[in-house]
């Protein structure tokens, strides 16, 4: 076979392309079975009940979330189902307005406002429960959603896309599930330093 | 004209007038950097940018399937099986888009239902368009894949270009039904998710254009078939080779096990090396026939193309994928630099070379050349490698004060939003967005124009001597 036949770089072409295909298709596998709830790297849903931390681990190199004692979600314990149907509503939510098309949830969306995927560790929510009223920082979270245009916070202002009770509740149940997934240390620092220190 | 040509020249007219609606948002999505109280409580950010992001996606894809409409006649000596179909949804489409958008303007969101993803917007970036709209562009691929291997099946033979081509709509098929699912996890979500965005466009998209570029190089300058196949195969060998593990370099950060850092790097790093062959592969064709050509903004798009294509995807992706790097530049404007660069590079310098090739035979030009083209082209070009020189710096600045420095929590990411240099290049962005955006009116009146201010002068009578 000669090289400046195209049929030589044809038989590369596919040969090629079916050999990678099914690297991915093993690694897929792989991957699904350790991103899946209660896989290695993401929690199942019912972590909710607990406390999550979020620490560098010296061994790898990299900020980890830590599961910690309970720690319900306002207070109240769920059952593996009602964690469940929380964590389908909270993506509803999610997708139906279109929070990826402003935020970035694991640094992928629209970069105008704040990744969210560590949102539930930040330690802003100190201040903002004192700002909403609020006595738990669930309960900021949700009074923020509902209403944020009630809310002086910088330039950029949330709009107030109508969220209900229900919804705010569900939404701050997946941005804490959310919050307890292994992304590899993104974001860096997550917390651990302060502008101008 | 046959059929196809005629439906080509639709579709390429239909993706110039959705680029102006992708340019148009995208100037407004760049004001509310520099203004955030711009039409507060009217049409918020977040509208504009699934405008601008949607309507990239729509005349890109409709720049491809002009361009394959307009070659398949030539490429087999008859029309395409199942034109009627192809003819049929092309207003279907075209009013399906019109419909979303103005769906996204005047109802933007609604409650947290299966109802809402169904009918107003489904909130996965790139694909928010509701189920109803997405079954449509799925219908329009599985027509537009019937168009393409139905005719190679009818004529019998099929040409190396053409065969590459078909086997690719069905992975472009395919891919898209990722499109419909909500899936509660997100971490899975943004797994699949990046099947459809990555091998889409990194994998499909870059074939499809490919093969493009190779018919559109043999129209051009006339080169051998069988230089264009034996490149084209390497070009398909070396994309896909890169480019399927490539796909790690987007699961760095997901919740996904960190054995994807070493192979979407590895990977990611070598993906510009087809690139840099479509280069070589542009550069030596164009200087063996002495860059001699009847249709020089054609031949001048697909150039700005293949440097395109490699600076602005291979390039700054190679750039961006080194997962050390990654992890302070990802969700940064840095991404948006190197996002800007390669669809321009990569796509739309290939689909607007396409416009030119096609209005020559349309009206009939022994020649395509004049000074329209050109100040559409250095207007087009210098906004767009301006925007992403101005986005890189705030990117920049975000890794370093957000990122870096902050600990990107909530008040990181303010003081990385309100830095000097992160606002510098957002005002830089809009100045170059504006110029940008004078291109784009350029280049729309110039297409609109082509040969016709030279006919005018032809049939305009002698003065008397």
């Amino acid at each position: 076979m000669q090289y400046d036949d195209p049929k030589f770089w044809r038989a590369g072409a596919i040969s090629t392309t079916v050999v990678m295909a099914i690297v991915l298709v093993m690694l897929t596998i792989d991957s699904l079975g350790a991103i899946n709830p209660g896989g290695s790297h993401v929690p199942p849903y019912e972590v909710i009940n607990r406390h999550i931390d979020y620490a560098h681990n010296r061994k790898l190199g990299r900020d980890m979330p830590i599961v910690g004692a309970d720690e319900p979600l306002f207070g109240k314990p769920v059952t593996t189902a009602e964690a469940t149907g929380l964590i389908e509503r909270g993506k509803l939510v999610i997708q139906s307005r279109a929070c990826i098309d402003c935020h970035t949830f694991m640094g992928n969306g629209a970069y105008y406002a704040p990744d969210l995927t560590k949102a539930w560790l930040d330690p802003a929510w100190n201040t903002w429960m004192a700002i909403t009223g609020a006595e738990s920082k669930e309960e900021a979270m949700a009074r923020f959603l509902m209403t944020p245009d009630q809310y002086s916070t910088w330039q950029r202002r949330m709009p107030n896309l109508n969220i209900s009770r229900d919804e705010a509740v569900a939404t701050v149940a997946y941005l804490k599930w959310l919050s307890a997934i292994d992304t590899n240390g993104f974001p860096i620092h997550f917390g651990r330093m302060k502008v101008g220190e | 004209m046959s059929r196809s040509k005629n439906l080509a020249v639709r579709y390429l007219a239909a993706a110039v007038l959705f680029f102006g609606v992708m340019t148009l948002s995208g100037l407004m999505s760049a004001i509310y950097y520099i203004n955030p109280d711009f039409l507060f409580g009217l049409l918020h950010f977040s509208v504009a940018k699934m405008l601008h992001i949607d309507t990239m996606i729509i005349w890109l894809l409709m720049g491809f399937m002009g361009a394959v409409y307009w070659f398949l006649p030539e490429e087999f000596g008859r029309e395409p099986a199942g034109i009627w179909a192809a003819e049929l949804l092309f207003w279907i489409f075209v009013a399906a888009v019109l419909v979303v958008a103005a769906i996204f303007v005047f109802v933007q969101w609604g409650p947290g239902t299966e109802t809402t993803l169904w009918l107003v917007q489904q909130g996965r970036k790139y694909v928010e368009a509701p189920r109803w709209a997405a079954i449509g562009v799925a219908l329009v691929m599985l027509v537009f894949a019937w168009n393409v291997v139905g005719t190679a099946v009818a004529a019998r033979r099929v040409t190396g270009v053409m065969a590459v081509m078909s086997v690719n709509m069905v992975p472009l098929v395919l891919l898209y039904l990722i499109a419909f699912p909500k899936i509660d996890n997100m971490a899975v979500d943004l797994y699949w998710w990046w099947w459809l965005v990555h091998l889409w466009v990194e994998a499909t998209w870059e074939i499809l254009i490919g093969c493009i570029m190779a018919l559109a190089m043999m129209k051009l300058l006339g080169t051998s078939r069988q230089i264009v196949e034996g490149w084209l195969y390497i070009e398909v060998a070396m994309v896909l080779g890169t480019g399927i593990l490539g796909l790690g370099h987007h699961y760095f950060w997901i919740g996904t096990p960190d054995y994807w850092l070493g192979i979407g790097g590895f990977f990611s790093a070598l993906e510009p090396l087809p690139l840099l062959g479509m280069v070589v592969h542009a550069v030596y064709d164009a200087g063996v026939h002495r860059m001699q050509t009847t249709n020089r903004p054609a031949f001048y798009w697909t150039l700005a193309e293949a440097f395109g294509n490699f600076l602005g995807g291979g390039m700054f992706g190679f750039m961006i994928t080194l997962p050390q790097l990654n992890l302070f530049a990802h969700g940064t404007q840095w991404t948006v630099s190197h996002g800007h660069f390669a669809f321009w590079g990569a796509y739309a310098c290939g689909v607007l070379s396409v416009c030119y090739i096609a209005l020559q035979e349309q009206r009939g030009l022994a020649r395509v050349n004049g000074s329209g083209w050109v100040w559409a082209f250095v207007l087009l070009n210098t906004g767009l490698i301006g925007m992403v020189g101005s986005l890189l710096v705030a990117g920049m600045a975000q890794a370093f004060f957000e990122r870096a420095i902050g600990g990107s929590t909530l008040e990181a990411f303010i003081a990385g939003q309100e830095n000097p240099w992160f606002m510098l290049g957002m005002y830089s962005r809009f100045g170059f967005g504006l110029m940008f955006g004078a291109g784009y009116v350029v280049l729309a009146f110039n297409l609109l124009g082509l040969g016709r201010r030279e006919a005018a002068v032809a049939m305009k009578p002698l003065p008397a001597e």
